[in-house]
């Protein structure tokens, strides 16, 4: 009968930990389901990339304030989880604080007590996050595309990690062994007042309490995080990894379009032959992108990592003088599309039955993507290294090469510059007149 | 009819067996906007004073392609692209300067790939060379104690991280240069790029000149710089509508340069 909690808590943990690589292997499959991209240069500058912008925080001190307090939650998370070693091996071999007894006194109160402060600083950060959100109300919080599920899912993130940082100082103080202990209790031990009066029995159950939602809590964050906006805490490493290492105004060349230039160009070149024998026949490629699996796996691996700060859409040109783009809401249907697709797979059997929805026009209008103006705002200011402007220019490209649906005046700009090469309706045996004006 | 620009063209020095030692890439804007072309008979004032051998296309140029690329014809840019590099190719031209950030740009970043290999520069950072090898001295200047604020070109800053090269030559007038707030790699739009230039806004409560142009009143300028023919459109129209056109001229780097040596 003893091994009754130890066994519920390895079923608990495999459950818990099985669903999420469950989930892992689905968000790989969906992330798949993009086209192939090769980033296989530069591997060094990708790696100190990862190291400076995911590891280093580099690009979110650039606002001090959610700098900072980013930071603290974000060392004092990762910190205080080596403790979930000390619970998770405490809990399958029904020991506890097993750090005590492999660990001097000294070391293990240390250890405890940084995490302590830690949870301190966490849960102060976490307040400060919560209020300036709900209460000083930043703007970049309350766009139209952050109402409902983003809007709840961010405050969420914030409930369960005050509610973990409490459980964890609960579990302290109401632990009469180490408290007596006196070594690490740095915090707890002006928590543990509030309980006094308890009897030994109840405490021990608060203490136990504490321990197993603590636990449990942290197996449901993690598996949370699929859902949620807070999936940047894994995702951010690879994608600052795949990152852009060109010039931000560098848009790529697509290699379709080339060989059709070359071929129009070539004057030698028959478009009627009949293709050469044992060369492959190729599908005509779609230009540019209407859905997701249009776009590069790189770019729906973004789409999963954006958390949805609004630091982009805070700086957009077009967003901040009221216009509908949002480069944060691009990043957002895509993930959400993309999430619809993969579900449309799995209860079809593995594949995808047409649904009659797309990214554009469903969820991206025409007039977000025609109010862009390639400024490059929204990807310098990403701290995770998302490029959403990419995505828009791959829909653009879908609308004026595979739908002709360019606003008019741009048709016209077009037109002239295939009639006269400029984007002005004028002569180009004009060009060289301002020499004598 | 002003004096005469010296304005040799390529098919100029190939007649003579010649090559440049650079060629000015002048753009569509430069070519035909009238405002835009002020800014191009200064570059060539000063090129023409400091000696630099240089040569246009002239009626050989056409359009880069930059903005049908942005505005997603692909198809368009690489036929400009291609027709260019043609050009480019058979003149075996190896360095080009431009005043347009997004001619600089399409060139210098998107060229490459399909075939066109040159060393590009933006006219701000032709000038800096320029000057730092003494075949341009600015001497004392017009807008001493001047206060000017430089407004970043995407295409030039964000876009390719050139942020000093415009500084360093506006420093050379011993202005009182002032940064607006957002400036550099967090500059504002003008509000031109991507093809906006050609269209309408979208709906919005506000255009983007008005608010950028906002940003630059609020450091007081007596001259607010730019260096992209499409931020001098928005921006000189951003002034208009704040009726401060009086009291606040929009210039491009190179007027100034140029001006300042009364050329």
């Amino acid at each position: 009968m003893d091994y009754i909690p130890n066994i519920l808590f390895a079923i608990i943990l495999i459950l818990g930990i099985g669903f999420f690589v469950k989930n892992i292997k689905k968000l790989i499959r969906n992330i798949k389901l993009g086209q192939d991209t090769v980033v296989s240069d530069n591997k060094s500058q990708r790696w100190e990339n990862m190291a400076m912008i995911a590891l280093g925080q580099s690009k979110m001190v650039r606002r001090p304030i959610s700098g900072f307090l980013h930071v603290v939650v974000y060392v004092g998370f990762i910190i205080i989880n080596i403790e979930v070693l000390e619970i998770i091996i405490d809990g399958l071999f029904g020991t506890h604080r097993i750090g005590l007894s492999v660990l001097p006194k000294s070391v293990y109160g240390f250890l405890i007590g940084t995490f302590e402060v830690l949870a301190c600083f966490v849960f102060v950060a976490v307040t400060i996050f919560w209020i300036r959100r709900n209460i000083l109300k930043l703007a970049r919080f309350w766009n139209s595309e952050m109402t409902s599920w983003p809007k709840n899912d961010g405050n969420f993130i914030l409930y369960f990690e005050m509610v973990l940082m409490s459980l964890f100082l609960i579990m302290n103080a109401t632990d009469l062994h180490f408290q007596s202990l006196n070594s690490g209790n740095v915090i707890s031990q002006y928590i543990a007042p509030w309980f006094l009066g308890l009897s030994e029995g109840t405490l021990h159950f608060i203490e136990r309490g504490a321990w197993w939602i603590h636990i449990v809590g942290i197996l449901i964050f993690l598996n949370y995080l699929y859902y949620s906006k807070h999936l940047h805490i894994l995702l951010a490493f690879p994608n600052t990894y795949y990152g852009n290492l060109k010039p931000k105004g560098q848009f790529n060349n697509l290699e379709a379009v080339t060989k059709e230039v070359k071929m129009m160009m070539d004057p030698t070149a028959d478009p009627f032959a009949n293709p050469v024998e044992g060369e492959e026949e190729e599908t005509p490629a779609k230009f540019g992108a209407s859905d997701v699996q249009d776009l590069n796996w790189v770019q729906l691996l973004s789409a999963y990592t954006c958390t949805e700060c609004g630091r982009c859409t805070s700086a957009c040109p077009a967003n901040l003088t009221g216009k509908k783009l949002s480069p944060r809401k691009i990043m957002m249907d895509t993930r959400d599309r993309l999430e619809e697709v993969g579900k449309n797979i799995d209860t079809n059997k593995g594949e995808f039955k047409d649904d009659g929805k797309q990214l554009l026009g469903d969820y991206i209008t025409h007039e977000e993507l025609w109010a862009c103006t390639t400024c490059n705002a929204c990807v310098e200011e990403c701290p995770v290294s998302i490029d959403p402007l990419s995505i828009i220019l791959e829909m653009r490209r879908y609308l004026v090469m595979e739908q002709s649906a360019a606003p008019v005046e741009l048709n016209n700009m077009m037109t002239n510059i295939e009639n006269n090469g400029a984007p002005w309706p004028y002569n180009q045996m004009d060009r060289l007149n301002w020499k004598n004006e | 009819m002003s004096e005469l620009l010296k304005v040799p063209t390529m098919a100029e020095f190939m007649a003579q067996g010649k090559q440049p030692e650079v060629l000015f890439w002048v753009g569509s804007a430069g070519s035909f906007d009238d405002r835009a072309k002020k800014i191009t008979r200064a570059f060539v004032k000063i090129l023409n004073k400091a000696n630099v051998e240089f040569a246009v296309l002239g009626t050989e140029e056409s359009c880069t392609g930059d903005v049908a690329k942005r505005a997603g014809n692909e198809f368009l840019f690489q036929m400009q692209a291609v027709t260019n590099i043609e050009i480019l190719n058979a003149y075996e031209i190896k360095k080009i300067v431009t005043c347009d950030p997004h001619s600089y740009n399409c060139l210098k970043n998107e060229y490459p790939s399909l075939g066109g290999n040159y060393e590009v520069m933006h006219h701000t950072q032709f000038l800096k060379e320029l000057i730092n090898s003494n075949r341009l001295d600015i001497k004392e200047s017009d807008y001493k104690g001047k206060q000017i604020t430089f407004h970043d070109p995407c295409y030039l800053g964000r876009a390719n991280s050139e942020y000093d090269a415009p500084r360093d030559v506006l420093n050379n007038l011993n202005a009182n240069l002032v940064e607006m707030k957002r400036s550099k790699a967090f500059a504002l739009c003008c509000g031109a790029g991507g093809a906006q230039m050609f269209k309408e806004p979208e709906k919005g409560d506000k255009d983007i000149n008005e608010l950028r142009t906002e940003d630059a009143l609020k450091t007081n300028p007596e001259i607010i710089a730019t260096a992209c023919p499409y931020c001098m459109t928005m921006m000189t129209d951003g002034v208009k509508v704040k009726e401060k056109e009086n009291q606040i001229k929009v210039m491009d780097i190179a007027e100034l340069i140029a001006s300042s040596q009364n050329l």
